[in-house]
């Protein structure tokens, strides 16, 4: 499988949503177009509408997994402005 | 600028749009817009354009509130009866949200103080109630090239359009000159049921949103009309109008004038 080296890295931990998605939307807003976010999250809910919200947002969504009992990491490849 | 947690999270609802997005928020933020009136329809625009965040709010009004004007304008309340509504309703919005910058300006426009005023802002939202302030507004508007939204109620039924000068019509388009007074419903027909106003700023604040993130499509040459009674919205569609004699080819109106406003005086 195809490694992604992420140019962002956010945190988001503790938060619900939908500020997940707020956080995680304007981190990549702020992002040129092609790079990769990498967002660290332990909401579980948001382990599946981050991706979600990131594709109807014409995001791609590179890489979702549960990284340990707690966590998971999402890649999103920024697509356009 | 950045975000607050604060505005995150007050604005979280808009952040998520795809439309409007943290960068359409702090356009909001950044927006100066003028109201022209406190009251029925400048209550409404500017209750939600204060709640959107929009940072700057001039708002023009010379009058002070009356238990009358409560039916229906909604930024002002019984204690305040005997106030200024421009300062109300700075009070009101800036309570709502501390983002907001409201400026009360206690003055009647007129040909001499308009261009001045209207200096300072982005777009102008017409809420005024009689015809020489509305001719005023727009032929300001159209000289210096601001848009401007305007909204009309009387009794049941209202009326929004958004005027891009250079673009698509104007007030004067459809109307060269304002009724003479004759004309003008009198007072006993000046009624209006008190959830109208309502409908019509909530419409015009949402025409000043879209111009300010720049989404969707404005009521350019579009009168939107709606009637309270039978629940009916019609668009009526207004050309630009070449013999304008404000935003036409050849204008005869190069500098403001005023219209004696002797229509009826009575308060509402
Ligand atoms: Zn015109």
């Amino acid at each position: 499988m195809e490694e992604f080296k992420p140019d962002r890295t956010i945190n988001i931990k503790g938060l619900i949503c939908p500020y997940t998605f707020v956080k995680s939307k304007l981190a990549i807003e702020e992002m040129g177009v092609g790079e990769v976010l990498e967002i660290i999250l332990d909401y579980p809910e948001a382990s599946r509408s981050i991706p979600k919200s990131m594709e109807d947002h014409g995001h791609k969504v590179l890489k979702v997994e549960k990284i340990n009992d707690t966590d998971w990491v999402i890649l999103v490849r920024k697509e356009h402005d | 600028m950045d975000f607050t947690e604060e505005q995150i999270q007050r604005y979280s609802r808009h952040i998520i749009l795809p439309e409007v997005g943290g960068k359409g928020q702090k356009k909001i933020l950044n927006a100066r817009v003028l109201l022209v009136g406190a009251g029925g329809l400048g209550c409404p625009v500017g209750y939600y354009l204060a709640a959107a965040g929009v940072g700057t709010l001039g708002i023009v009004d010379s009058d002070t509130i009356e238990l009358s004007n409560l039916q229906r304008q909604i930024a002002h309340n019984t204690e305040r009866v005997g106030m200024n509504k421009a300062e109300s309703a700075k009070l009101t919005f800036e309570a709502l949200n501390p983002d907001v910058k409201v400026i009360p300006i206690k003055e009647r426009l007129n040909k001499d103080n308009i261009m001045d005023i209207i200096k300072d802002y982005d777009i102008v939202v017409d809420g005024s109630d009689n015809f020489p302030t509305r001719y005023l507004v727009n032929d300001a508007c159209v000289l210096t090239g601001k848009p401007l939204v305007s909204g009309a109620i009387l009794r049941f039924e209202g009326q929004v359009t958004t005027i891009l000068p250079g673009e698509g019509h104007c007030y004067r388009c459809l109307f060269e000159e304002p009724p003479p007074p004759g004309l003008v419903p009198s007072c006993q027909e000046a009624g209006v049921l008190g959830a109208l106003p309502g409908v019509i700023g909530g419409l015009q604040a949402m025409e000043v949103l879209k111009l300010i993130i720049e989404k969707g499509e404005p009521l350019k040459n579009t009168l939107l009309i709606y009637d309270a009674l039978s629940a009916q919205f019609r668009r009526v569609k207004i050309p630009k109008n070449k013999n304008c004699p404000v935003c036409g080819e050849n204008p005869t109106i190069t500098e403001l004038q005023d219209y004696e406003a002797d229509y009826c005086q009575m308060r509402f």
